[in-house]
């Protein structure tokens, strides 16, 4: 998807950046950088910096920046290949991956629209329709109050003792960081899948009930509705 | 960032977080906010608590560890205070450093994604 992408725009002077935000380091993230193919710098950020630098709060989100190391789109959701899932007929009888797959039906991306845009950026640089002004990206970077500033505080706290081998520790600061700001998909959805994940195995991606967290990814999703799982990508 | 005592050292600081600690005060982008003559040790480091204060970064303690959390800043109510992109530099898969301002000169689209 990316890659294929960034053989395309990477002539027109443009490149891709991928940051795998995972705890599980280079060991989760290879499997899915190698089978990319992805010639594009492939970077690890365990300690989940990005979040916090330019506001991601789902995966996958994206910030532009030209030439000059400017920003000129700041986080936003990033689709660039609609997923077959979006399609599909789900068949009865798969239980909760089933009801899992109904709500992923309605999660909402338009990477028509995206890679338009992309292209257009490519071309045409600040001319672009797409590129923002550095007063509109701070003006349209997504609000930080400070119950989501101590929910980073807080997430930092259990990485740091998630990675020291605290996990009971790291767990409520987890939780913490999940009342605190709980539209951060991101801080949600990476410590369901390290409850959920046996030890060595591909990350889990039902993040199903467990007795850690009051959430998860069905019920979650369901509260705040489908179509709200990502921000639309709007000129 | 994660401190291990109420201090913080000012490079360190601005590597982390972008916030620059001159003589008319902590700036970041456009927006510089002063800082009182207590916010620097004698030893020259800054007082985590002075800046938490000031620019609205979250100090939270983690007493059983002996450990402190100073979050980002929310004195401008908003997840960018400026344009200019952060110092980011982050391991490659085989841990060798990579640095963002490395591809100045070309448009960058840094995505974030997961194995989750």
């Amino acid at each position: 998807m990316w890659q294929e992408l960034r053989s395309e725009l990477h002539p027109a002077g443009v490149e891709i950046v991928s940051v795998s935000l995972d705890l599980g380091g280079s060991e989760a993230a290879r499997p899915w950088v190698e089978a990319a193919g992805a010639q594009h710098p492939s970077l690890i950020d365990q300690a989940h910096v990005t979040d916090e630098l330019f506001g991601f709060v789902n995966v996958p989100n994206a910030v532009w920046i030209d030439e000059e190391g400017v920003i000129v789109r700041p986080a936003h959701a990033a689709h660039v290949k609609q997923s077959p899932l979006r399609e599909m007929e789900v068949p009865e009888g798969l239980g909760r991956i089933g009801e899992m797959l109904v709500e992923v039906k309605k999660i909402k991306a338009d990477p028509e629209t995206y890679v338009a845009a992309l292209r257009d950026w490519a071309a045409h640089g600040a001319a672009s329709t797409w590129a923002l002004s550095p007063d509109e990206v701070v003006a349209r970077s997504r609000p930080r109050p400070a119950t989501h500033a101590e929910a980073a505080a807080s997430f930092e706290l259990g990485q740091h003792l998630w990675r020291a081998g605290d996990h009971e520790s790291a767990v409520g600061w987890f939780r913490r960081a999940h009342s605190l700001h709980p539209d951060n998909w991101t801080y949600k959805r990476q410590a369901w899948s390290l409850a959920s994940t046996p030890p060595g195995e591909a990350s889990d991606l039902i993040q199903g009930p467990t007795d850690l967290y009051e959430g998860n990814w069905l019920d979650d999703v369901r509260q705040v509705g489908a179509e709200n799982y990502y921000e639309p990508f709007e000129p | 960032m994660i401190l291990e005592r109420l201090e913080v050292d000012r490079a360190e600081l601005r590597q982390r977080t972008g916030w620059e600690v001159k003589p008319e005060g902590a700036c970041r982008g456009d927006v510089c906010v002063p800082l009182p003559a207590d916010a620097v040790t004698p030893e020259g480091a800054l007082d985590a608590r002075v800046l938490a204060q000031r620019l609205g970064m979250p100090l939270v303690s983690d007493a059983e560890h002996g450990l402190w959390a100073l979050g980002p800043a929310s004195v401008t109510g908003r997840s960018l205070d400026t344009a200019v992109a952060p110092e980011l530099v982050l391991p490659d898969l085989d841990g060798r450093p990579f640095d963002l301002s490395s591809l100045l000169g070309r448009k960058v689209v840094l995505v974030a994604w997961a194995s989750w």
